[in-house]
């Protein structure tokens, strides 16, 4: 371990750790977006899991303030995959049969434009 | 000098920056009562840990009382020292200490010398009315200090002399609360600590928690037993200082008072330590000299600087904490122990009685004594060469207890032969005395010269170390002296490193040599009383009629009747001692 | 590295540790591994969480689910059920008590919602024993400023101007504090951390330095450079094993990152920090008497002046500063002095972290700003009283600090206020009582702890305060007197006004507040030989009723003492001067004849 010389070389390890508590500081935080994927035993047989990594994997490439968890099954398992998404200030919606396509257009449209997007099927 | 300017009870009062309230007051002629505040000024030690609280003072503007003996004056400060709240606070804190203190003031020790009954007194203590449980210790009896602990107030006098003015470190605060008490490492006995019963602790002590033992009653059955023949000796400081005791002022010389009333006592003989002391001179001299000669031939095993070995409470010092370093002191016993020895030897023969029918007392300023005249070495067959060892102030006891108006009684002299001094013995008594006198007869021997000066000013002072170099006919003797074995410790270390160079030392264990010994009448940290008592043997020094050892005349006879010569064969074994590495004596038991 | 998707914060705090919290991590990670999710969840052992009545206590992020009590053997159900299949286990989450559901997202947890953690911030968040969570934290960003930007002046005028003020108990301001040790100079000058923590009940030290020991580090080097010393002690006390292996923990992973040593963030600038340890004396909480123990002499105070930043370890100056004080410096720093002294009321700024205990729902750590009443404190925060009874008093600041009452419920907490009211704030104690608390033995407690602690230095302290108990022991087995009331006020006024130290002055704290705030209690002690709690049993008398008892003679048969009499089939009577007070009679009766008066 190199040691820490200047103020830039701090910068530069928080940068490197921050990522790796970063789950812990969303998920402490009020007013975040959030995002759930259900994540039953009904939702991982449709392909949850792949959406989850996904959702995860973008939103960290965007660097989003968004939180992402896994939930419990939302009694909608005709529509699986399902992603619940709460903005604060706005009422929660579902999206139903969700790929990765989808994840997209969650991400760009409905949560950093406010656009509306299809595929809700609860509200 | 920067000055602040405060009030105190109304009176305006400028006082030197940084000086506690408690000074100031005192200059400005108001006194604030104290307690565990102990100064010996000169002696830079001050013991204020401010936990009495007695001294507790109104400050304006200061939301709690404030310690007086701590608390540093300030520009504009506004004091009160007798408000009803430092009344009432005081008192309750005085009737809180004695709610703790076990009430048996009338055979207790210290009474009429005890600060506390004298505090109580001064604030017209009545009753207590606090009654609850009493601290209860194991008592501790040495064969020279006596701890009764159940009186200890946690003044901590005892403790700083011991810590910071003796470096000895056998006493100190131990456990917690209402437990807290001064004591031994793990609250062992005094003798197996590192203890030299130099009882300066006794001398600070304001209670009875620290006294002597006392041994009055065992010499009052020696003097009224027919059977025995019974000797008195007297050390030098105890003239100069007994007459205190009976209301002469400090520094009163009473050597002919202080014979005529033992003699009144009943003692069989009146002999003097002095002779001894002569006796010292020749023998510690001799083999000064011896050195000093082995050391000018090249002889690298020589151990120089001598070191005097008249101080029982230094002796135990040295045995404890330089170990290393036994064979540097001279082997002459003590002036007590070798008077002890020339009476059961020499002089009871004389006599034609048998030891065992002689009791030798000694009246030292010492409580040190107490425990050399037991030390094995100085017995034969179980009979000691000094029998009982006095302090002054027991002497004293015992001239009141035998109805004797000391003040009326006409001077009388000591007995011969054993009684017979010079100047030089005299000042034995006083820091730096002991090397002056061993320096007026070594030059005599030394050079083959009479010596004119006799008084070697230089070595004289009350400065805790001092050194002065002599010149012996163009030979520079260096001589080093130390009193208070804090002092002691600061050169010895230098010696033990080879910093410094001496020929010889002086050390005596108590601040101002013996006539600041703990068995003097009590001087409650008024040091100027053992300055006064330090002018008087000077005084006695230059009154006498021979002022150097060897001149006395019984000691020649002494020597040519029986010893032979100095550091002879007899007085090897008469008048020399060894010692005992006692560092590992300290026990341990945790 | 991968990104875990989830985090398990298992709660490594002593008392969750205790309740083998350790083993929960562990099953926990067993269990993961099984299913092949060791590189998705991760599981941290983190400080504690606050919420100690209910611990162990585990929290998944990012979801802030709140389990409570869980054992060894949940880590399983908590894995396959929530981290698998997503649901959450209800049994083991946080119950209201008031309504009686399940809170399962801690931000909705009225033992939170009140909060404030600033001290605490990093507490049962981060893992303590890798410092690249606490840098993730913006940790040693604050230290970093203040060396590459700051001069040690503008450091001290940015801790004078937040308003920081002592939180060991005196509320000395702590940036003046700085300011005297940094004009003094000498050769070498130390910064000292005082980790003695010593109050019954209170750990916020303790938590502090297992949660986030390097907030300490930092502070404490911030410290150093304000005040121009090169050289920090932590005096912890030995019976904190914990604390004081995160702290070598943490200490040494500063050193290896470099924030710890020579020349700091390329500054001529150093600084080094050395633990010493305490045998826990009380009394060694206070600066000179810690310094005297560090100096390896007997653990007594001295008296002031001469302050520790004028003479103070090895007689150079020092500055003294406790746990939770140094724990707020580094985020002042970061967010401004302007940011920090907004929260508060107007002398007490910032927040004070208080350890919640006695007869409430919430026992536990919590951090609350200043200016918070007393009563949101106990009803919102602590939950209530346990099983509904009725609020009698809460004593805040432990052996030092006394009781308040009712009317002190909507006092806004702080420093002034507090001592105004009686009591003080010291290290954060309070405990909560009910009608079943007896003031007189709960002052008597108080004073027993001092008289235990107190280091017998001066007398008001040493024989004051046994002399306060004895008459307190006096009163509580009824053979107290008025007079016997009037001796202890008079003794805790002189104690008050003449002890040496703070920790002396302050002992009669407890009995000058219920005197005043309770005199009726004391006197009914003395006059009518009543206990009204019904705790001191001395006072309590066994009676049969005569109309009830039908003289079936279990009770006389079974009395230990024979202090029954009576013959058959005729009423019974206790004689009390006999009686032990044991209670076995009551539990033989039949037909409920006994009672306890």
């Amino acid at each position: 371990m190199a040691q820490i010389k200047s103020l830039e070389d701090l910068q530069a390890l928080k940068n490197s750790v921050q990522e790796e508590i970063d789950t812990r500081v969303k998920g402490n935080r009020d007013g975040l977006v959030q995002v759930k994927v259900a994540m039953a035993t009904c939702g991982i047989t449709a392909g949850a899991k792949t959406i989850y990594n996904y959702l995860l994997e973008q939103v960290d490439k965007r660097s989003m303030d968004v939180v992402v968890y896994q939930t419990d099954c939302m009694g909608l398992c005709k529509d699986e995959p399902t992603v619940e998404v709460s903005i604060p200030g706005k009422d929660s919606v579902i999206f139903g049969n969700v790929d990765t396509n989808k994840v997209d257009e969650i991400l760009d449209k409905y949560i950093q434009k406010g656009e509306t997007v299809s595929g809700v099927v609860s509200k | 000098m920067e000055t602040v300017n405060l009030i105190i009870d109304g009176k305006a009062v400028q006082a030197e920056k940084g000086q506690t309230i408690l000074k100031a007051a005192r200059k400005a002629g108001i006194s604030i009562p104290t307690l565990c505040y102990y100064e010996l000024n000169g002696q830079k030690l001050e013991n204020k840990p401010g936990g009495c609280r007695v001294c507790v003072v109104e400050v304006e503007g200061r939301k709690n009382l404030a310690p007086a003996c701590a608390t540093e004056v300030m520009e504009g400060m506004v004091v009160h020292t007798h408000s009803l709240r430092v009344v009432n606070a005081r008192r309750t804190v005085v009737e809180l200490i004695l709610s703790d203190h076990p009430s048996d003031c009338l055979s207790c020790s210290k009474s009429g010398n005890c600060e506390l009954q004298t505090l109580a007194q001064k604030l017209g203590i009545r009753e207590i009315p606090f009654q609850g449980e009493q601290s209860k210790y194991r008592p501790d009896n040495s064969p020279s200090i006596i701890r009764d602990v159940d009186k200890c107030i946690m003044c901590r006098r005892c403790e700083t002399v011991c810590n910071e003015l003796q470096t000895v470190g056998a006493l100190s605060a131990v456990n917690r609360g209402f437990e807290a008490v001064v004591a031994t490492a793990f609250e062992q006995d005094l003798v197996k600590s590192s203890c030299t019963m130099c009882g300066q602790c006794v001398m600070a002590c304001p209670v009875g928690a620290l006294s002597e033992v006392n041994q009055t009653r065992q010499v009052i059955q020696a003097i009224n037993n027919p059977e025995k023949t019974v000797i008195v000796q007297t050390a030098p400081a105890v003239r100069v200082a007994l007459g205190e005791e009976f209301g002469y002022p400090a520094g009163t010389i009473v050597t002919g008072q202080m014979a005529a009333a033992l003699r009144r006592i009943g003692f069989d003989y009146v002999f003097d330590t002095d002779f001894a002391a002569d006796l010292t001179i020749m023998e510690e001299g001799t083999e000064l000299l011896g050195r000093i000669q082995k050391f000018m031939e090249g002889d690298k095993n020589v151990k120089l600087p001598i070191l005097t070995s008249c101080c029982p409470g230094w002796v135990n010092f040295f045995e404890t904490n330089y170990p290393d370093m036994l064979d540097v002191p001279s082997t002459a016993k003590s002036p007590q122990q070798m008077f002890g020895a020339i009476a059961k030897n020499y002089w009871a023969e004389k006599l034609k009685i048998k030891r065992e029918d002689m009791v030798v007392v000694s009246i030292m300023p010492c409580v040190a004594k107490k425990y050399e005249c037991q030390r094995e070495e100085f017995k034969v067959d179980g009979n000691p060469d000094v029998d009982f060892s006095l302090t002054t102030r027991e002497l004293a006891e015992l001239i009141k207890q035998f109805n004797i108006d000391f003040n009326s009684l006409e001077e009388e002299d000591f007995d011969m032969p054993l009684g017979a001094s010079t100047g030089a013995s005299v000042i034995f008594g006083a820091t730096g005395g002991v090397i002056e006198a061993a320096a007026r007869t070594a030059y005599e021997v030394f050079t083959g010269k009479t010596l004119e000066k006799v008084d070697f000013t230089e070595l004289r002072g009350l400065e805790g170390v001092r050194e002065a170099t002599i010149d012996f006919n163009g030979t520079p003797i260096h001589l080093g002296i130390a009193h208070g074995l804090g002092n002691a410790r600061k050169l010895l270390d230098k010696v033990r490193k080879g910093e410094v160079q001496y020929h010889a030392i002086e050390v005596m264990a108590c601040p101002g040599g013996c006539i600041g010994g703990a068995g003097q009448p009590y001087h409650h940290g008024d040091f100027s009383i053992v300055e006064k008592r330090f002018e008087a043997i000077y005084k006695e020094d230059l009154g006498k009629e021979l002022r150097k050892s060897h001149e006395n005349p019984y000691i020649k006879q002494l020597y040519d009747e029986y010893l032979g010569t100095p550091c002879g064969e007899k007085s090897h074994h008469l008048l020399h001692t060894h010692y005992f590495d006692k560092s590992k004596q300290v026990e341990v038991e945790a | 590295m991968a990104k875990y998707k989830m985090h398990i914060l298992v709660c490594g705090g002593t008392g969750c540790t205790a309740s083998q919290s350790v083993e929960i991590a562990d099953r926990l990670k067993s269990n993961l591994l099984d299913k092949g999710l060791d590189k998705e969840v991760q599981v941290i052992l983190t400080g504690c969480f606050g919420f100690c009545e209910k611990g162990p206590i585990v929290k998944i992020m990012p979801d802030n689910t709140f389990y409570t009590e869980v054992k060894p053997e949940d880590a399983q159900e908590i894995i396959e059920e929530h981290i698998i299949k997503g649901r959450k286990v209800a049994r083991l989450l946080y119950t209201d008590p008031e309504k009686k559901e399940h809170v399962a997202d801690a931000k909705h947890m009225g033992f939170y919602k009140k909060q404030l953690r600033i001290a605490l911030r990093n507490c049962g968040f981060i893992d303590p024993e890798n410092i690249g969570e606490y840098i993730a934290c913006d940790g040693y960003a604050a230290v970093a400023k203040c060396l590459t930007e700051m001069t040690p002046q503008q450091v001290i005028d940015e801790i004078k101007l937040s308003g920081l003020r002592g939180r060991g108990g005196g509320g000395f301001p702590t940036g003046m504090k700085w300011e005297i040790a940094s004009k003094n100079h000498a050769d070498q000058k130390y910064v000292v951390c005082n980790a003695d923590e010593g109050d019954p009940g209170a750990f916020m030290d303790r938590s502090i330095l297992e949660g986030d020991p390097h907030s300490i580090i930092e502070a404490m080097t911030i410290n150093g450079y304000a005040i121009g010393a090169t050289k920090g002690l932590v005096y912890i006390r030995a019976e904190y094993p914990l604390a004081i292996h995160r702290l070598q923990v943490a200490i040494a992973q500063a050193r290896e990152y470099g924030v710890l040593g020579e020349n700091l963030f390329g500054t001529d600038f150093s600084f080094d920090i050395e633990l010493r340890y305490g045998a826990g004396a009380f009394v060694c909480g206070e600066e000179t008497a810690l310094i005297h123990s560090m100096e390896g002499k007997r653990g007594e105070p001295t008296f002031k002046p001469p302050f520790p930043a004028q003479s103070g370890y090895l007689q150079k100056p020092t500055n003294v500063n406790n746990v939770e004080t140094y724990a707020n410096i580094p985020i002042i720093i970061l967010k401004g002095a302007n940011w920090f002294n907004k929260i508060g009321t107007e002398k007490s700024k910032g927040t004070k972290v208080f350890a919640l205990a006695g007869q409430i729902n919430n026992v536990g750590l919590i951090e609350v700003p200043m200016g918070i009443t007393l009563r949101e404190v106990i009803y919102e925060i602590g939950g209530g009283i346990k099983g509904g009874r009725q609020f009698k008093a809460v004593q805040t600041g432990g052996p030092s600090g006394g009781c308040l009452t009712e009317k002190h419920l909507d006092t806004p907490i702080d420093y002034d206020n507090l001592i105004a009211a009686g009591s003080m704030m010291g290290s954060g104690g309070m405990v909560v009582m009910d009608e079943t608390s007896c003031m007189v033995a709960i002052a008597k407690f108080y004073l027993e702890f001092t008289c235990e602690e107190s280091c017998g230095k001066c007398s008001p302290c040493r024989i004051g305060n046994k002399r306060m108990l004895e008459i307190l022991d006096k009163i509580t087995k009824g053979n107290g007197t008025m007079e016997d009331l009037e001796n202890l006020k008079n003794l805790a006024g002189v104690i008050k006004d003449t002890a040496l130290c703070g920790l002396g002055q302050t002992s009669p704290n407890p009995i000058l507040s219920t005197l005043t705030n309770f005199w009726d209690e004391y006197v009914e002690h003395v006059q009518d030989k009543k206990c009204r709690a019904g705790a001191c049993k001395s006072l309590m008398q066994y009676v049969i009723d005569q109309s009830v008892c039908v003289g079936c003679t279990a009770c006389a048969r079974n009395c230990p003492v024979n202090a029954i009499q009576g013959e058959k089939k005729t009423p019974h009577t206790i004689n009390t001067e006999l009686c032990i007070k044991c209670g076995t009679c009551i539990e033989k009766c039949k037909f409920n004849a006994i009672s306890i008066q």
